[in-house]
């Protein structure tokens, strides 16, 4: 088979798939256009989105909302997770001390914890913050805690030997040693967190994509439901690539 | 080796020590700050006010159920939900990894919807299938399929080349062999996927009766929000984290169970 075969295939779908909907809801009306959206109603807004703004503001706002809130409670939770998933890796006693409250606590998934934010904190911006925090820390605890433990007997040793102790010693040794596990626990923080925000703000909020998405469902707007989702799809995809390079970045030790 | 001392394990008794008081100090905490008056109790009920109200819960109806009722309407859709994922999702994969042109035919479409998280799938779920049982199966159904594809697709791409060649050699179709020699070498990496698929589907869930439904845990949790009831929604979160944690438990022993069994038939 030749290379290029593949990929030609795979747009041929992409093509057919489009063409598909475009035929099925305009030329030969086979979907209801209230039911799912036809390609010019999509176009209409993703303009209206842009220029005039839906949800009380334009996309870019919506979009900055989303991130920024990510950000701040992945950043925040993935510092603490790291520093607590090092100590419980590294000293038995950080270990014992911690391990039954992070084991009663991990089974609760992240959007459960979504009412409970909105009790305390109300729709605002730090109950986001809450719930984007207990979403992202469980993965950056477990994975470093992994990452840690898993770390060659030899490299501790060998670093001891040449008097490498304190604060050196956890940057030198014990964070690059935990590096790779370090990142899968961020990665899956990260997608974590996205999906919690999306949800808390579906829940309730005043700016933000989750709040596109849930004014379009009471608009019945299937246009503007279906914009909501393919920038939900993009800003996630893109963070993740951005954590991506970062990790490539960050380790060249593992660079092909 | 100074450098080491941290890793050496406990003596039993500091263990249970630290455990203790790890555990004393989270609960301690919660009370002595419940009971200081500091916080309200409507925000922060002390522990034992929140076994009073489940106690509560599983006795008196709120909001149309009780408890153990809200719990039996959410894994019914749980189980429609991961069912259909499973059903689709399994077949699905193992075809992917079987024929080429499927493969290449169906993978940028399935990324392209992967990349889309579950909860996003909301609106469309309550538009296309109500707030009943459908919505929520739907964004279950978002949550558990990609995982469920993608491990039987490896499955399928890494089963040992002899095993294709004998297959191929002796004559069997290609639904032979996608049954009865893809199928079985891929079951481990089934279970391991359906494993995620049934923890990414509960999840899903909760965040589906938190908007789409008029029944279930979530639901709970939402109209004990909205009442401003710290303690039933506290209720909701550990039915919840119980549930999960018994499913997660109950296929953990599944995977156990044929790790054993294929370690057997292997000697």
């Amino acid at each position: 088979m030749q290379p290029g075969h593949s990929a030609a295939i795979g747009v041929a779908t992409v093509v057919l798939a489009l063409a598909l909907w475009a035929l099925f809801t305009t030329a030969i009306p086979w979907i209801d256009t209230a039911r799912f959206p036809a390609p010019a109603d999509v176009w209409a807004a993703l303009t209206q989105i842009t220029v005039q703004g839906y949800a009380d503001a334009r996309l870019w706002r919506h979009v900055a909302q989303s991130s920024v809130l990510v950000l701040t409670g992945f950043a925040t939770a993935c510092t603490v997770g790291v520093a607590l998933g090092l100590a419980m890796g590294w000293s038995r006693r950080a270990e014992a001390l911690l391990n039954p409250v992070f084991l009663l606590l991990r089974p609760i998934p992240p959007l459960a914890w979504i009412p409970l934010a909105i009790v305390w904190l109300g729709l605002g911006d730090a109950a986001k913050v809450l719930v984007i925090f207990m979403a992202a820390f469980v993965p950056a605890v477990i994975n470093t805690y992994t990452g840690v433990r898993a770390m060659e007997p030899q490299i501790v040793e060998a670093s001891s030997m040449l008097g490498a102790r304190g604060p050196r010693f956890v940057r030198e040794v014990l964070v690059p040693a935990a590096a790779p596990h370090i990142f899968t626990g961020l990665r899956l923080s990260l997608q974590a967190s996205w999906t919690t925000l999306v949800a808390a703000e579906l829940v309730g909020a005043l700016y933000g994509l989750g709040q596109v998405l849930n004014n379009a469902a009471q608009d019945i707007y299937p246009g503007m439901i279906l914009v909501g989702m393919v920038f939900v799809g993009l800003c996630g995809g893109l963070m993740t690539a951005v954590l991506g390079w970062v990790e490539r970045r960050a380790m060249p030790w593992r660079a092909a | 080796m100074s450098a080491r001392s941290g890793q050496a394990p406990l003596p039993r008794f500091e263990a249970t020590g630290l455990w203790l008081a790890g555990l004393g100090g989270f609960f301690g905490l919660w009370t002595l700050v419940a009971l200081s008056g500091a916080v309200s109790a409507q925000f922060l009920p002390s522990p034992w006010a929140v076994v009073e109200r489940f106690g509560e819960l599983a006795r008196t109806p709120f909001v149309g159920h009780t408890i153990q009722e809200h719990l039996v309407s959410s894994i019914g859709r749980y189980l429609a939900g991961f069912g259909l994922a499973a059903m689709i999702g399994v077949p699905l994969g193992l075809m992917m990894g079987w024929f080429r042109g499927l493969d290449d035919a169906v993978t940028p479409l399935f990324e392209a919807i992967r990349f889309v998280a579950p909860i996003a799938w909301v609106p469309f779920a309550a538009l296309w299938f109500g707030t009943g049982i459908g919505g929520p199966v739907l964004i279950i159904f978002m949550g558990a399929f990609p995982p469920a594809l993608i491990n039987a697709y490896r499955g399928a791409k890494f089963v040992e080349p002899r095993l294709i060649e004998a297959g191929r050699m002796l004559g069997a179709s290609d639904l032979r062999m996608i049954t009865q020699v893809l199928l079985p070498a891929s079951v481990p990496s089934i279970v391991a996927g359906l494993r995620i698929s049934a923890g990414l589907g509960w999840q899903s869930l909760v965040g589906a009766e938190l908007i789409v439904a008029s029944s279930g845990i979530g639901y709970l949790m939402v109209k004990g929000q909205s009442a401003i009831s710290t303690a039933t929604v506290m209720c909701g979160m550990i039915a919840i984290g119980v549930v999960g944690y018994a499913i997660d438990a109950l296929l953990r022993a599944v995977e156990a169970h044929i790790h054993r069994r294929r370690g057997r038939n292997a000697r």
